[in-house]
């Protein structure tokens, strides 16, 4: 024994520290009203639960889940705020389930929907997979001959950092109201695929040109108004508009509208935006990965 | 492949460029694992910020770490590896911070002798399986979201030639047919009421192999991370990031006393995982601890700046889901289940179990990290032994010609087991509940400090949960029904509980996470052995204890003369208390 410890009762050790959980217990109780129904329809379904402190609306949907509603669906993970699985839509908004307080909705109701931009499967989730789809259709990182590791400055690649935090939890998807009023999923990214974009297009080492995806292939970045809706929801802050879309929406413009590089490409064809060592408009083949979320 | 955290991504990527057809079958949607919970940082001996470093000390970090139960070629060809796992990942488009020069820039960690670990902010999980996830993306390779692998098929020499799998979403069976199964679907710490997993470590794949025949090794070990969070109640468990102790975070107890160095004076809070929890724990069970049971944790000095810029995900977590400012207040934190050191037990060179056509990769697989994992070396296992993984399938494939069919006996047999709970008439068990006592159960007994009597209360509690296995039951139709999917994460769980729970009483002495308060320190004996645990011709749980084969010349020179190999920390306070 060290002279800091005196452990007389080794089973005692052993146990460890207890919890006082009815400490936290609130004495309280609150209705959630949860969607329950699939694609078919549903309705808002209330329930009531004992509110214990500091409880987030995930906590409360995995407890209703656990002791009245045992087919409740609902997708999470890392209940962290890491991982972006757990988004759905409080009161109409989009939002992390594990990271909207309970409390935080003092004096209002609290409805919990799923995701409305993409098709809902049953309960709280949606069908996300669209997602998958579009962004196997983004040119991967290429950098060319060059090999890792590389030499990038704290400076070069500052303005990267930001995109690379995005989690996928298409909150931003789900709130852009070219995906969610005009159902332009085919032709349209989404908010999200434009962070993607950003961080591959602006990426010292990279040599593909996905403008040409931005402009004329799916990308669709052109029905972007900037109402800056997905920004506002990012909940790992990304200024999607601003530092995404805008920068983005201004390559495609030099690109296509610009008189100059208008001759250049009619001349030489596609080139990497702003590089002297572009590929002369050949596009680095690459196969689509097939996603499936069901049988 | 099974499982799409980092090591089922980096095999499936290995696998496709040797030319085979590759799905990847995950229970949860692509990028969500939880490799994306890593924060700290990727352990690679790039030499970037201190060129000293090389794979030697890297490799005999892991080996001390792990108190010399290791095994010292999987340590050997990891340190070797990890390198270049991290350089082929930057290849791929992942981005680290950076050093003046231009580097990959590396930061401390515990029990790395040298700065290691590079690192993006406290999001390099995040990093690492989006990078992975967007190469797979533009492969062949399919991958099959949502979907649950609840047994493994066998042809009649035993070889695994498939898989019977369920979608989440429509409850939907797929027969995978398969002439090679790469495992890689992470560790168990489910079992445990407190945790830093998420829902999916249930341990489906060590329990798959397990069932297969396949040989697990440590599975005593569990690893306790030393800082989780306290409160708020559904935080509990919750991962903060060693990377906070990494930039300089301090642990006090309630008088504000910086006990650290009463338990590993020369290393203070960068101690190794085991040794940190221990004090944490042994803090707040001696009545020094903070209001909600945790100990303090502070980097407050660090100032505003520095750490949004250094531990940005930890601010942001602590001021949105407990109200806590960390450039201003210090954390709550203690100790929560986090890793599985133990799991199947792999060939180095090719990561094949013993079971022909059955590799195994990442938390799942063990031997790597011995009693204790470093911080940091996970990220790098999953890469090399995930790439290791990938091209032995790839390799076993090719030198192997045999049908993958089974008889549909044995097809429609797994599926109206799995049905079973959906049809039950009448009352049944909740598998919520069950899955809630199992936690109880072993938090109670099988917790950071052990002991034989406890372990043993904690085995016959276990067993009688076992008993009530069969009278679970789900509600609902087999759409997307988590209580159904409940059913067959609790069945796996019990089992596994209870090899900890034997494993753990083989293991009569102090290692690393395995500590035992009724013995006085280490065994020289028992640090030289594995204790193998297989499922016997009776199915149940037959454990064998297996010499560790000598290190050969070339690692064992890498180490002093007058080093304790033993792996038991002799001297100073913490081996003592």
């Amino acid at each position: 024994m060290s002279d800091r410890t005196n452990i007389t009762d080794i089973a005692e050790m052993a146990h460890a520290p207890a919890y006082n959980d009815d400490a936290a217990n609130t004495g309280e109780t609150r209705t959630l009203q949860i969607f329950r129904g699939d694609g078919e329809g549903g309705s808002l379904v209330p329930y009531e639960i004992e509110l214990i402190e500091g409880m987030v609306v995930l906590d409360a949907v995995l407890k209703i889940q656990a002791e009245q509603a045992g087919d409740l669906a609902v997708r999470w993970n890392c209940k962290a705020a890491h991982c972006g699985s757990c988004s759905a839509e409080i009161n109409g908004k989009p939002k992390l389930l594990c990271k909207s307080r309970v409390e935080e909705y003092d004096g209002q109701e609290i409805k919990v929907m799923p995701l409305q931009a993409f098709p809902v499967v049953k309960d709280l989730v949606s069908d996300v997979s669209w997602n998958y789809g579009v962004s196997a259709q983004i040119q991967p990182f290429n950098p060319g001959k060059e090999q890792a590791p590389f030499t990038m400055y704290e400076e070069d690649v500052e303005r990267l950092y930001e995109p690379k935090k995005c989690i996928e939890c298409f909150m931003c998807q789900d709130v852009c109201h070219v995906l969610r009023t005009h159902h332009k999923h085919p032709e349209f990214a989404g908010p999200r695929f434009f962070v993607r974009t950003q961080w591959l297009e602006m990426h010292p080492m990279d040599e593909n040109n996905r403008l040409q995806f931005l402009k004329e292939g799916r990308g669709g970045v052109q029905y972007c108004n900037i109402t800056k809706c997905c920004s506002e929801v990012c909940p790992v802050d990304i200024h999607i508009t601003d530092n995404s879309i805008i920068p983005l929406k201004e390559r495609v413009a030099d690109e296509y509208y610009d008189p100059a590089k208008w001759l250049m490409r009619k001349i030489r064809g596609n080139r990497r935006n702003g590089s002297a060592n572009g590929n002369g408009g050949t596009r680095a083949s690459h196969k689509r990965a097939e996603i499936r979320t069901n049988g | 492949m099974i499982g799409a955290g980092g090591a089922g991504l980096r095999a499936a990527v290995a696998a496709t460029e040797r030319g085979l057809s590759v799905g990847v079958v995950t229970k949860s949607l692509l990028g969500k694992a939880h490799t994306v919970m890593a924060e700290g940082g990727i352990a690679a001996s790039l030499g970037n910020v201190d060129p000293e470093d090389g794979w030697q000390t890297h490799f005999k970090d892991t080996m001390k770490s792990g108190k010399f139960i290791n095994n010292w070629r999987m340590a050997e060809i990891f340190a070797k590896e990890a390198p270049d796992r991290v350089y082929e990942l930057e290849q791929w488009g992942a981005l680290f911070n950076r050093t003046p020069e231009g580097k990959i820039s590396q930061r401390p960690f515990g029990a790395h002798t040298y700065r290691r670990l590079c690192h993006v902010g406290d999001r390099t999980g995040l990093e690492l399986i989006r990078t992975m996830q967007e190469k797979v993306l533009a492969t062949d390779t399919k991958v099959y979201m949502e979907t649950t692998v609840t047994r493994l098929f066998q042809n009649d020499e035993g070889r695994v030639v498939g898989a019977l799998a369920y979608t989440r979403e429509t409850g939907k069976f797929i027969h995978f047919k398969a002439k090679a199964v790469v495992m890689a679907t992470g560790g168990w710490g489910r079992i445990f009421k407190v945790t830093s997993n998420s829902w999916e470590g249930t341990g489906d794949g060590v329990m798959l192999a397990y069932h297969a025949g396949a040989e697990l090794v440590d599975m005593e070990m569990m690893q306790f991370h030393p800082t989780g969070m306290v409160w708020p109640p559904g935080v509990r468990g919750l991962l903060v990031t060693e990377g906070v102790r990494g930039e300089g975070g301090l642990l006090k107890n309630s008088e504000g006393d910086r006990y650290m160095g009463n338990y590993d004076e020369e290393r203070m809070e960068l101690s190794s995982r085991d040794v940190v929890a221990r004090a944490n724990y042994t803090e707040v069970k001696e009545g020094r601890g903070s209001p909600h049971g945790g100990v303090y944790l502070d980097i407050t000095h660090l100032g505003y700046d520095k750490i949004i810029q250094k531990l940005p995900t930890m601010h942001e977590q602590f001021l949105k889901l407990a109200d806590i400012d960390i450039s201003k207040e210090p954390m709550e934190v203690f100790p929560t289940v986090h890793y599985t050191m133990g799991g199947i037990k792999i060939d180095p060179e090719t990561a094949a179990s013993n079971v022909p056509g059955l590799f195994a990769a990442g938390e799942v697989a063990g031997g790597l990290h011995g009693a204790n994992r470093l911080g940091g070396n996970s990220l790098s296992d999953l890469l090399v032994f995930g790439r290791r993984a990938g091209e032995g399938a790839a390799e076993y494939v090719k030198s192997n010609g045999y049908s993958t069919d089974i008889p549909e006996s044995a097809v429609e047999e797994e599926k109206k087991r799995m049905l079973d709970p959906l049809q039950k008439q009448g009352e049944g068990e909740n598998p919520y509940h069950l899955q809630q006592e199992l936690q109880e159960v072993m938090m109670e007994h099988a917790n950071l400090m052990r002991t034989g009597d406890s372990l043993k209360e904690g085995l016959g509690k276990v067993l009688a949960l076992k008993d009530r296995l069969p009278n679970m039951k789900a509600s609902g139709s087999t759409l997307f029904n988590p209580g159904w999917h409940a059913v067959q994460d609790v069945n796996n769980l019990v089992t596994i509980s209870e090899v900890i729970l034997r494993t753990a009483l083989e293991r009569t002495e102090r290692r690393g996470a395995q500590w035992r308060l009724d013995f006085d320190g280490p065994d020289d004996d028992l640090g030289r052995v594995n204790f193998i645990v297989k499922e016997d011709a009776q199915g149940e749980v037959g454990i064998e204890k297996r010499d560790i084969p000598p290190m050969p010349e070339h690692l064992r020179r890498l180490f002093d003369e007058n080093q304790d190999m033993s792996g038991g920390e002799k001297t100073g306070k913490e081996s003592q208390f």
